[in-house]
């Protein structure tokens, strides 16, 4: 379970970072979505993996999951959720603005000649 | 309870509740809105000069939102270090709004709204004592940077608004990374209490709180602008509106902050199989910083990279303070913070003035109009030019003074003195050169040669003479302002390196903090 975790979150940064360093604003902002669930996920695991146990205190527990993480996880997510739609709609500004969605805002016919 | 108990939270809380109030003034008058702002702005003053008083025994309040005792509830602490940088922002935060008010917050909509909410964000970080906390107020303070660089549009502004956006976006998902990190190894988040258990972290966990450590150190480098993460600076700063790149001047402080608080505290020479973590890259990559941040000063071609370079370098002068260690180098950094602040903004808010002289030629470096009102502004740009390239009498020289002094014992002691001498040097050649390219080699606006060969109309001609628009006193105030600022650094200069040398040894002796927060001697 361990190892699926972290094969999960690894792949998820590695496809992260790679669609980030992309040179189209569409791709860059999937990167940096990708990236923001792999550090939710991470996150999410520092309280160690535990099944079947609840986080809040109960008289029937068997044992406690860590709550904190969990609260943790969701603040990054609000976070990461509004950072999202921010840099969506800053996007689809710049494509409007610079007339093509280069991050650069350049043509491809000048990025060959640059 | 006093109600005096909770001043540690009121510079967090009245910005917000500024920015709330704003949001549903937006159907309002323009000037009820610049009203309020104002307002809102000038109480931290009072605020930060009572939190300042509080501080400088050597107290350090701390404030436990929810009643709730540390490590379990968020704490605010409020030490020197923190009241200084709240006194620090403050001041500037009002005289880059007295620019704003005078136009340029109609660009676009909500700025006073934006403006507030990057206030609450920047205090918000300075005092709190939870590294998830910092990160929060990190986002909230980056997500109103965002909207205030983008104020008003246009081409090169979003182009360089995205660059931003997408770099400090990646810096916050490494933020998280590492905080995750060191929750995952200590199961805390309360620097405080961070502090005590990295003291105690076994040989196993050794390899994973460096790499944390490290990791937020590469953040918090992202946000000071330090090499090699400097790039997004010059062109953020450089496109966006004159009163947004003033009050930025601050925001590299942010980064500058969290490394002296992160790595004095959790990371000093108290932390056990963790201490000093940062000793060998801080002050090399700070000299770095300060040489190639120098280079770009000297090559920019118009004065507004010109500032944002100048920034860069004074972010590298600060962090070789920090990173030379001695409670005289953190002094002197601590001395130097306001100086380059306030002097940065100056030099922003003055190249706006200018290029509105030069009309069509805006800031780039070639020879253009005689522009109206040139003794004024090539009076205010000499000043704030000696105060940044760190001349006598201006308070520049005296970080910078305090700061070679203290590097004479460092084993980095002839790179530092070569360095920061030979920088100073190279801002001293490439001002004077921008200065007399700007003011001297002029020729009248009637006759402009050079105007009529581009445009070829006559039509073009007449209104490029009345386009030069002489500057305006309201404009050129809040420049002076901050140059009397300035120049307070040096009246005062006595009690105010006291207080840096009082602050630099409350750093140096985390323990202090560490009670303060947990309330017991662990």
């Amino acid at each position: 379970m361990e190892m699926l975790i972290a094969l999960v979150i690894g792949v998820l940064t590695a496809g992260g970072v790679f669609l980030a360093l992309r040179g189209q604003t569409f791709p860059v902002v999937l990167g940096l979505t990708l990236m923001s669930y792999a550090v939710n996920l991470f996150l999410f695991v520092m309280g160690r993996l535990a099944i079947g146990v609840p986080p809040v205190i109960s008289d029937a527990a068997a044992g406690y999951t860590d709550p904190l993480p969990q609260a943790l996880v969701l603040t990054a997510i609000v976070i990461s959720f509004g950072m999202t739609a921010f840099v969506i709609v800053l996007a689809l500004k710049a494509r409007a603005e610079l007339g093509n969605d280069h991050v650069d805002g350049r043509h491809h016919n000048e990025d060959r000649h640059a | 309870m006093n109600w005096l108990d909770h001043l540690p939270i009121l510079p967090v809380v009245l910005p917000l509740i500024a920015g709330i109030v704003l949001l549903g003034l937006r159907s309002r008058s323009l000037a009820v809105q610049r009203g309020v702002s104002l307002v809102a702005a000038l109480a931290l003053i009072p605020l930060a000069i009572a939190l300042v008083q509080t501080a400088s025994d050597g107290t350090q309040l701390v404030y436990q939102l929810g009643n709730w005792a540390a490590p379990y509830g968020i704490v605010l602490v409020v030490d020197r270090l923190a009241a200084w940088l709240l006194l620090t922002t403050a001041l500037l935060a009002v005289f880059a709004l007295l620019v704003a008010i005078r136009g340029s917050d109609t660009q676009g909509r909500h700025f006073h709204v934006l403006f507030q909410l990057q206030l609450f964000g920047l205090n918000g970080a300075f005092l709190t004592g939870d590294l998830f906390n910092l990160f929060v107020f990190f986002e909230i303070l980056l997500l109103a940077s965002y909207g205030l660089l983008l104020h008003g549009g246009g081409r090169q502004r979003v182009k360089a608004g995205l660059h931003f956006v997408v770099i400090n976006l990646v810096g916050s998902t490494l933020f998280l990374f590492a905080v995750g990190t060191l929750y995952g190894v200590t199961g805390t988040l309360n620097m405080a209490d961070l502090a005590v258990k990295l003291a105690a972290t076994p040989p196993d966990n050794l390899a994973l709180v460096q790499s944390a450590g490290l990791l937020l150190f590469a953040v918090f480098a992202l946000k000071a602008a330090l090499l090699p993460l400097y790039l997004w600076l010059p062109a953020a700063y450089a496109h966006t509106s004159a009163p947004v790149a003033a009050l930025f001047a601050i925001m590299t402080k942010v980064g500058a902050y969290s490394i002296l608080r992160v790595y004095t505290l959790m990371f000093g020479d108290d932390a056990g199989p963790v201490a000093n973590l940062l000793d060998p890259w801080l002050a090399p990559l700070a000299l770095a910083t300060l040489t190639l941040g120098m280079l770009g000063v000297v090559a920019s071609t118009t004065l507004r990279q010109q500032a944002a370079y100048l920034v860069v370098a004074s972010i590298g002068s600060l962090l070789l303070a920090f990173g030379l260690g001695s409670p005289d180098a953190i002094a002197a950094g601590l001395y130097y913070l306001p100086h380059s602040t306030f002097a940065a903004a100056a030099l922003f808010l003055l190249t706006d003035s200018i290029s509105r002289a030069r009309g069509e030629f805006a800031d780039r470096f070639e020879s253009g109009p005689e522009m109206p009102g040139a003794r004024v502004l090539g009076g205010l740009f000499f000043v704030a030019a000696v105060a940044i390239a760190g001349l006598p009498p201006l308070s520049g020289f005296l970080g910078k003074f305090m700061l070679l002094k203290a590097a004479l014992d460092s084993p980095l002691m002839p790179w530092v003195w070569s360095i920061v001498l030979v920088t100073g040097l190279l801002s001293m050649i490439a001002l004077a050169r921008s200065g007399s390219l700007l003011f001297y080699r002029t020729h009248s606006p009637y006759d402009s040669t050079r105007a009529s060969a581009r445009s070829g109309s006559e039509s073009f001609r007449a209104h490029d003479a009345a386009s030069l628009t002489p500057p305006s006193m309201a404009a050129l105030a809040p420049v002076g302002g901050l140059l009397l600022l300035v120049a307070g650094l040096v009246i005062w200069a006595g009690p105010l390196s006291d207080y840096a040398s009082a602050t630099a040894a409350q750093l140096l002796a985390p323990q202090q903090y560490i009670e303060a927060v947990l309330g017991r001697t662990p």
